[in-house]
């Protein structure tokens, strides 16, 4: 049943889309992508409603324009914040370019998808989150573990094969899962994840709504690509997800390419951001080179998601700058597009930005990075001194019960316990 | 067929008499008469409601009463949040079911048919199955996955094929094959129990079969243990193991062979992964002969592999081969008597076990 379309009910959440001619600057967009200015509305009643369209997005958001009315100077964010997603992008970056280094000394192998290039991404939104959030990634996902606060020796020992490791070698590189930091993977498939992901943010809805866990806003973030989004569970998701309005936002890490296929080649309409009023829910594009442009997005993006509002498709153009992964050789790529978007080097923005508005010096960015060097050399110790995985390792985890229906509360399998009814069977 | 006549018979006039038809089944305590739908249904409702993180998700299962009326009533009873509706999309529904079996609800997804699980497959062998192990233990994916599977009656080749060898073959899953009211009940409460990904396949045709239930069973807190086979019929001279529908095929062949002298011992193997090899072999070594009964394709069916373990393990006790009973190796066809012929009928099976104790009537050319 369509319910009346209220005008006091709508919330109007328009997006900005930021041009690129000052990376760091915010600024009105001098221009605009597509000619409507109808601004989404979206009732707040979660019934299904017929009347509502998804109009195309545009112009400035009312935080941004909060912000440059107050002064065109202002910072986006304090001494600790950028220090922080200093660190933060350092350390993926010196992690991966360790796992590249010990992959071609043999002590890493098998498939590995590096992230080089896209630190502002990871860093941009995960930085934003609580532990209790989730965040599921792809194959390529050593930098969501790190950003979540996975210990380095950690994915590093997995990526070893080690016993040490987050999931005990049984996972590797494709496949990080964190338990304590709610990291639900790591997954092979493309695709894969968002299901996933769709479903840890309906169990935080479910928890408010039936368990009644009042304050339960666990948001959880989506990670995946370009070619993703060519996907048919792409397209399942966005419309379960806005169909009943989860606590999701999906980051589509564009790098225009899957292995060797261009991202233009392998769609009918590149402009993945427009997939999201298709479906009922924001759609930005956000430069993910420039981990400040996706930190305000991300702000706007899983706030709306934690306040209730549903979820959101944040398309971020970033780039790799290493190939698919260390098994491929990367021919197709234009050197002139590797060269324009290595001058856009998210670490190197932000400590041109640090420095020049006087947040941070240039020793004490060094001394950041030196300190992550240690941590990366410390990482990649401890994973040589670990462990491999005992012989009995072998068949265990298979299950979390191999008997049946659980451990009873006096610690024996409850199966096994002789009162425990086994009804009319003879066995 | 003689669960439908029975079920007409009883519905009108006779609610609480036993079965004119003499079946030897096995039951402590008077009977009471339960449908598998029934069963099912009140399983889920039980369930339901004791533990507020079970919930059901699936096509239909909700506004329609269910596509088999297996989930009739819930949604009035708990209304839209945990009895879900969903678009037509296995892939993602069936994810969903995972994600939120990480955070430790309890999903019911339920696939119209398991024809379209092949949708969702990935998340079922790729997720679902192999999460607790990729991720050493860290996430347990309590969810089960339940729906009709095998032939129902003149639904063609898309629709009819039988999934239990596939999952069985997948470490990370178990794999059930309910056969009567209590089974569906006892086993249904069972996976819906577990910690870990359950398949359950039920069979269309039995749904709207009565079976005889003892107070046990209607007992809320009952549940059957998963991984071991009931002895439906006690015998000596054949061992038939069945599962799902065939199980009342093979009762069936059993009175037919009584009559030529030979005393058949049937298993209901309940639980295909995993599979009681230790019942199947037990069996064998005391009747020295095995048929295998199942619905599906025969090439690497459950079959083959209670071949391969009773030949590892009771080599010496075998007096006669192995013979397995499948369905045709072809599409199922739509014409209602290639059907029958595609799929094991009562005959086949007499004939089977005739031949295993050498005393058969020559066949003609076999199809």
């Amino acid at each position: 049943m369509s319910t009346a379309f209220s005008a006091a009910k709508f919330s109007t959440q328009p997006f900005s889309t930021i041009s690129h001619d000052s990376p760091l600057v915010f600024a009105k967009p001098t221009s605009q992508f597509f000619g409507s200015t109808r601004k989404l509305r979206l009732t707040s009643s979660s019934k299904f409603n017929l009347s509502r369209r998804s109009g195309t997005v545009v112009a400035v958001s009312d935080y941004v324009k909060q912000k440059t009315s107050k002064s065109t100077t202002s910072l986006l964010i304090t001494k600790e914040e950028g220090l922080e997603l200093y660190e933060d992008m350092v350390f993926g970056r010196a992690f991966e370019d360790m796992c590249a280094q010990m992959y071609y000394r043999g002590k890493m192998f098998g498939f590995v998808h590096l992230y080089n290039g896209q630190e502002a991404v990871s860093t941009g939104f995960i930085k934003l989150l609580k532990q209790q959030d989730s965040v599921v990634s792809t194959y390529r996902d050593h930098v969501h573990a790190l950003s979540k606060g996975v210990p380095a020796r950690a994915v590093m020992s997995e990526l070893f094969g080690k016993t040490t490791g987050c999931c005990r070698g049984q996972g590797g590189s494709m496949h990080m899962f964190s338990r304590e930091h709610n990291l639900l993977g790591g997954f092979a498939f493309i695709g894969e994840g968002i299901p996933i992901a769709t479903g840890a943010a309906f169990t935080s809805k479910y928890k408010r709504e039936v368990l009644k866990e009042a304050d339960c806003d666990h948001v959880t973030l989506a990670f995946f690509g370009d070619g993703t989004c060519n996907n048919g569970q792409f397209f399942e998701c966005l419309n379960m997800a806005a169909l009943w309005k989860l606590p999701i936002v999906f980051v589509v890490e564009n790098n225009l390419w899957a292995i060797g296929m261009s991202h233009s080649r392998a769609t009918s309409d590149p402009q993945i951001y427009k997939k999201g009023p298709a479906f009922g829910m924001p759609g930005i594009h956000v430069d993910g080179m420039d981990v400040l442009k996706v930190r305000e997005v991300a702000k706007e993006a899983i706030g709306r998601a934690r306040r209730g509002e549903g979820p959101t498709l944040v398309e971020c153009e970033t780039y790799r700058f290493r190939g698919h992964s260390l098994a491929d050789p990367d021919e197709l790529r234009d050197p002139a597009e590797k060269d324009h978007y290595a001058a856009r080097d998210p670490i190197r923005a932000l400590k041109k930005y640090l420095i020049e508005n006087s947040l941070a010096s240039e020793a004490e960015l060094k001394a950041i990075d030196k300190k992550i060097d240690e941590v990366v050399e410390d990482a990649v110790e401890f994973a040589d001194e670990s462990p491999i995985p005992a012989r009995s390792q072998l068949l265990e985890n298979v299950f979390a019960d191999p008997r049946g229906f659980g451990i009873g509360p006096d610690g024996r399998y409850r199966c096994e316990d002789p009162k425990f009814t086994e009804g009319t069977a003879r066995v | 067929m003689l669960g439908v006549v029975r079920q007409k018979m009883l519905g009108q006039s006779f609610p609480k008499i036993r079965p004119a038809v003499s079946v030897l089944r096995s039951y402590s305590s008077a009977a009471k008469q339960m449908t598998v739908r029934e069963a099912l249904n009140s399983a889920l409702d039980e369930e339901m409601s004791a533990d507020p993180k079970v919930f059901l998700m699936g096509e239909e299962v909700g506004e329609y009463q269910g596509a088999y009326k297996i989930s009739k009533g819930l949604l009035e009873k708990y209304g839209p949040e945990r009895v879900r509706d969903t678009p037509i999309t296995e892939a993602v529904f069936a994810g969903i079911g995972v994600g939120t079996a990480y955070y430790g609800l309890k999903p019911v997804v339920e696939f119209m048919t398991f024809n379209f699980s092949m949708q969702a497959i990935d998340h079922i062998i790729n997720s679902a199955a192999k999460s607790n192990y990729m991720s050493a233990g860290q996430m347990s994916v309590p969810i089960v996955f339940r729906g009709p599977n095998g032939a129902a009656a003149g639904v063609g080749a898309q629709h009819s094929q039988c999934y239990a060898a596939w999952y069985a073959s997948c470490p990370g899953l178990k794999v059930l094959t309910p056969y009567s009211s209590e089974d569906a009940r006892g086993m249904l409460k069972a996976a819906i129990r577990d910690p870990d990904p359950v398949v359950f396949l039920e069979n269309e045709l039995l749904y709207g079969e009565p079976f005889p239930v003892s107070d046990e069973v209607l007992d809320s807190s009952f549940c059957l243990p998963i991984g071991k086979a009931k002895i439906e019929r006690v015998g000596r001279d054949v061992t038939i193991t069945a599962f799902s529908k065939m199980v009342g095929h093979a009762l069936k062949a059993a009175e037919i062979l009584e009559k030529d002298g030979i005393d058949a011992e049937v298993i209901n193997l309940r639980s295909i992964r995993p599979l009681d090899r230790s019942a199947i072999n037990a069996s064998v070594r005391k009747t020295n002969r095995l048929i295998t009964v199942e619905e599906g394709f025969p090439q690497h069916g459950v079959g083959a592999e209670i071949c391969a373990s009773v030949v590892e393990e009771s080599f010496a006790y075998l007096d006669a081969p192995v013979e397995r009973i499948a369905g045709a190796d072809i599409p199922m066809p739509y014409a209602a008597n290639l059907e029958r012929m595609a799929v094991p009928q009562v005959e086949d099976i007499v004939r089977a076990a005739k031949r295993a104790c050498y005393r058969s009537v020559p066949l003609a050319a076999a199809a």
